[in-house]
C-alpha cells in the first residue's frame, strides 16, 4: 500500500528523442494517493499504458522518478515493487489449472498452503470462478481467461497498488458491467490504490473517484467526472468528454472588450473579459456543452438564429444539428420537444460558455484542489507519518 | 443425387503404393524372409521358424552390446537436453549476437558423422591432438586408444559436441514463441526466475522437447560411424555399439539368417522405446500434481 509520486517522469521508446512527438509520456508530475480509485483516461496511444508500466516497472522512464510512499523505485524490479497488474489481453498459465493460476503469486510470495487455499478461494467465489477451478486454464473462453488474470491480480493483499490495463476489452458488456462493480467493491472492502486505465469515459467514471485525463502524454485534467464534465480543462477534455463532445466557437477578441464569431457579438462574463485584456493570442475559442445550448423556437433576450440541420432521435434525448453562421453546432434537447421550422434560436448560458486561449481554459475562478502543486500534495500525505 | 461407382479410381493409388513398397515393403520382408530361412544358395534354403531369433537373443556379445548401446544413448539425452535448453535460454534474443550464435550452433550440425569421427580422432591424440595434449599436460591420464573408459568418453563428447546443438536451436525456436506477455505477468506475479522457467517455459518446450528427445534417441541409438572411425570399436568393445555388431554379424561373418534376426529386433526396440518416451512425455501433464479444490 503506498501513494505514488511521479516526478518529472517523461519516457521516450527511441534511443536518442529529439523533439516532444518522440515522446510517450511528456515532463508528468502527479499524485496518486494510497487508497485511491482512479482513472487514466485517454484515446489510443496517448500514453497511459506506457505511464502504467512504468508505474509497476516493466518499462524504465528515460527521465525522472517514480516514487512509492517516499521511496525511489526506479531502480526496482516488479517483483520488488510488489504491485499487482492486469493486462488488456488475458494471459493465463495454460499449463496449470484455474486454482494454480490464482495460487501463483501465493506461492511466489511463500504463503503457507493452507491460507493460500482459502485466500484462492475467496476470490475464486468473488469473480465467480468456483465451478471451474480444476479446469485446465488453456481451455477456457477468453473471458474467462480474463476472470482468472484479474484474479490472480486481486489475489495479493498486500500489494502497493492495482494496476489494470483495459482489463475488460474482451469481456462482453453484460458482464462488463458486473466486474466493474465487483472491482469497485474490491476497493471498497481493501482499501488498496487502483489505477485503472480506459479510453471509455463512462467506465472511467463507474470505476473511479478521480479521473487522470491524459493526451499526448501528458494528463491534461484530473478531477472527478463531474470537474471533467463541467469545467474541461483544455479544449481537448470538453471533446473526448460528454457524448457527443463541447462545440467550440473560433472567435476574435472585440473593441468593446468582448469576443465576437463572423461579427456576432457573443457575450462573456467579467472574469473572461480579465483574462483576454492582457492576452494577445490569435488561438480563442468559446466552449459550450450540447446539453447546455438553449434553444427556443421564439427569440428569446441574448439569442441568436440558426437553421436546423438535422435531428437524430436517440432515445431518451434527441441531437439538434444547427448551422449558426456558417458554424455546425450540436444541442442536445429533450425526446418529448417538437419543431415545427427549420428556424430556432440558441442561447448560450454565460455560466456554460467557457472561454478557452491556446486551447487552454482560462477566465474561470481556480477550484481549491487544483492550486496545490504537487509538493503541497506531498507534505500532505507525509504528515501522519512523521 | 445418384452416387457412380467408379472403382477405377483406386489406380491412382497405385503409383503411391509402388513407391511405398520400394521403398519400405518389399526391402522390410527381404529382411522377414532372411530372417525365417537358412540360405546356402539361390535354390537351397531351410525354413527354420524362430531358430535365428533364439540365437540372437541368446547371444552374449549382443547383449553385451545391447547394454552398451543403452548406457550410450541415455548418456547422450542425460547430457543433451538439459545443456541444449540451458544453451537455449542464455542464447541472445536480438540484435547481431543473435544470428552470431545461431550460425556458430548450426555449424556442427552440418559436418558429416566420419568428418566429426576424423576430427576428434586427431584433436584427441596424446601426441598431437590439443585436446588430448593438454589433458595429458594437465597430470590427466588420457588415452583413448588405450583406455576403454577415455574411448567411451570421447565418442559421447563427440557426440554432446556434434548434437547439443540442435536440442538448443529446438529449444530456441520453442522459447521464442512465448509472447513477451506471458513474462511480463510473470515479474507481477513475483515469480522467481525458477519459477518463470518451470511454470512458464519448461510447459511451452514441451512439444519441441518431444522432438529433440525421440530424434536425439534414434540417432544415438544408430550410431556406427563416429566409435568405428575413432577406434574402430575398442580398445576390446568398449565402443562396439549396436550398429557396428550388426554389421560385423552381416558383411564381416555373413551370418545373413542372424542379422537379419537381429535387424528386426533392433528395429523394435527403436519403436517400443521411442513409442515410450513419446507417450510418457504427452501424457506428463495429465497426471499432474496440484491442491483439488471441491465444489
Amino acid at each position: 500500500m503506498a501513494t505514488i509520486t511521479l516526478k518529472g517522469l517523461a519516457h521516450s521508446y527511441l534511443v536518442h528523442p529529439k523533439n516532444p512527438q518522440d515522446y510517450a509520456i511528456q515532463a508528468l508530475d502527479h499524485v496518486w494517493k494510497q487508497g485511491g480509485a482512479y482513472a487514466l483516461l485517454g484515446p489510443s496511444g496517448c500514453g497511459k499504458s506506457t505511464l502504467l508500466n512504468i508505474i509497476s516497472g516493466l518499462i524504465s522512464p528515460s527521465e525522472g522518478e517514480v516514487l512509492f510512499d517516499q521511496q525511489v523505485v526506479n531502480a526496482l524490479t516488479p517483483q520488488q515493487r510488489n504491485i499487482a497488474q492486469v493486462f488488456q489481453f488475458p494471459v493465463v498459465y495454460d499449463a496449470m489449472t484455474v486454482a494454480e493460476n490464482l495460487a501463483f503469486p501465493l506461492k511466489n510470495i511463500k504463503m503457507p498452503k493452507t491460507q493460500i487455499k482459502d485466500k484462492v478461494r475467496e476470490i475464486a467465489d468473488l469473480l465467480e470462478l468456483t465451478d471451474s477451478l480444476d479446469k485446465k486454464a488453456k481451455n477456457l473462453s477468453a473471458d474467462q481467461k480474463q476472470k482468472v488474470s484479474m484474479a490472480r491480480g486481486l489475489v495479493r493483499e498486500d500489494v502497493s497498488a492495482i494496476l489494470f490495463d483495459e482489463p475488460l476489452t474482451v469481456i462482453d458488456p453484460n458482464l462488463k458491467w458486473k466486474l466493474r462493480r465487483k472491482l469497485k467493491q474490491i476497493h471498497e472492502q481493501l482499501n488498496i490504490t487502483m489505477l485503472y486505465v480506459t479510453h471509455d469515459q463512462l467506465e472511467a467514471a463507474t470505476f473511479a473517484d478521480e479521473i487522470a485525463l491524459m493526451y499526448q502524454g501528458k494528463i491534461v485534467q484530473f478531477g472527478s467526472p463531474q470537474e471533467l464534465f463541467e469545467r474541461p480543462n483544455h479544449t481537448f477534455v470538453g471533446y473526448f468528454i460528454g457524448s457527443p463532445g463541447m462545440n467550440f466557437i473560433p472567435v476574435e477578441k472585440s473593441d468593446n472588450g468582448g469576443v465576437c464569431f463572423r461579427n456576432i457579438h457573443l457575450h462573456i462574463n467579467e472574469p473572461q473579459q480579465a483574462a483576454l485584456q492582457n492576452n494577445h493570442s490569435t488561438n480563442l475559442k468559446l466552449g459550450i456543452r450540447p446539453e447546455f445550448v438553449a434553444l427556443s423556437e421564439k427569440p428569446e433576450p441574448n439569442s441568436f438564429v440558426a437553421s436546423v440541420l438535422s435531428v437524430q432521435h436517440l432515445g431518451s434525448y434527441q441531437l439538434v444539428m444547427v448551422d449558426f453562421a456558417g458554424l455546425e453546432i450540436q444541442v442536445r434537447v429533450a425526446e418529448k420537444m417538437q419543431f415545427s421550422g427549420a428556424k430556432v434560436y440558441l442561447g448560450f448560458p454565460s455560466q456554460w460558455l467557457k472561454l478557452y486561449v491556446d486551447e487552454y481554459l482560462l477566465g474561470e475562478p481556480a477550484l481549491e484542489k487544483n492550486n496545490k502543486n504537487i509538493h503541497d500534495i506531498e507534505a500532505d500525505t507525509k504528515g501522519p507519518q512523521t | 443425387m445418384n452416387k457412380v461407382p467408379n472403382n477405377k479410381a483406386w489406380w491412382l493409388v497405385l503409383p503411391m503404393f509402388l513407391l511405398v513398397a520400394f521403398s519400405a515393403i518389399i526391402p522390410l520382408m527381404t529382411v522377414v524372409n532372411y530372417s525365417l530361412q537358412d540360405i546356402f544358395d539361390q535354390n537351397t534354403a531351410y525354413f527354420v521358424g524362430v531358430e535365428w531369433y533364439q540365437e540372437v537373443l541368446r547371444d552374449t556379445r549382443l547383449h553385451d552390446s545391447l547394454l552398451r548401446q543403452f548406457g550410450f544413448s541415455f548418456s547422450v539425452l542425460l547430457i543433451e537436453i538439459p545443456l541444449g535448453i540451458a544453451v537455449a535460454l542464455m542464447m541472445p534474443t536480438r540484435g547481431w549476437q543473435a544470428s552470431a550464435v545461431l550460425i556458430l550452433l548450426a555449424l556442427p550440425l552440418l559436418i558429416p558423422w566420419n568428418v566429426v569421427g576424423t576430427i576428434w580422432q586427431v584433436f584427441a591424440r596424446g601426441d598431437i591432438g590439443l585436446f588430448g595434449w593438454t589433458l595429458n599436460n594437465l597430470g590427466v591420464d588420457y588415452n583413448y586408444t588405450s583406455n576403454p573408459l577415455d574411448a567411451w568418453l570421447t565418442v559421447l563428447l563427440m557426440d554432446v559436441w556434434h548434437w547439443t546443438s540442435l536440442v538448443a536451436l529446438l529449444c530456441y525456436s520453442g522459447l521464442r514463441a512465448i509472447p513477451d506477455a506471458y513474462y511480463q505477468a510473470a515479474k507481477i506475479d513475483r515469480a522467481s526466475r525458477w519459477a518463470v522457467f518451470r511454470y512458464i517455459q519448461l510447459p511451452r518446450l514441451k512439444n519441441v522437447l518431444v522432438i529433440g528427445v525421440l530424434l536425439r534417441f534414434m540417432d544415438s541409438f544408430m550410431i556406427y560411424t563416429e566409435p568405428f572411425v575413432l577406434t574402430g570399436g575398442g580398445p576390446g568393445n568398449s565402443t562396439t555399439f549396436l550398429s557396428q555388431t550388426l554389421t560385423q554379424m552381416a558383411i564381416g561373418q555373413f551370418d545373413i539368417g542372424p542379422a537379419a534376426a537381429f535387424s528386426l529386433v533392433y528395429f523394435l526396440i527403436v519403436l517400443v522405446v521411442s513409442w515410450l518416451f513419446f507417450t510418457t512425455i504427452t501424457h506428463m501433464e495429465k497426471s499432474d500434481r496440484g491442491i483439488k479444490y471441491d465444489k
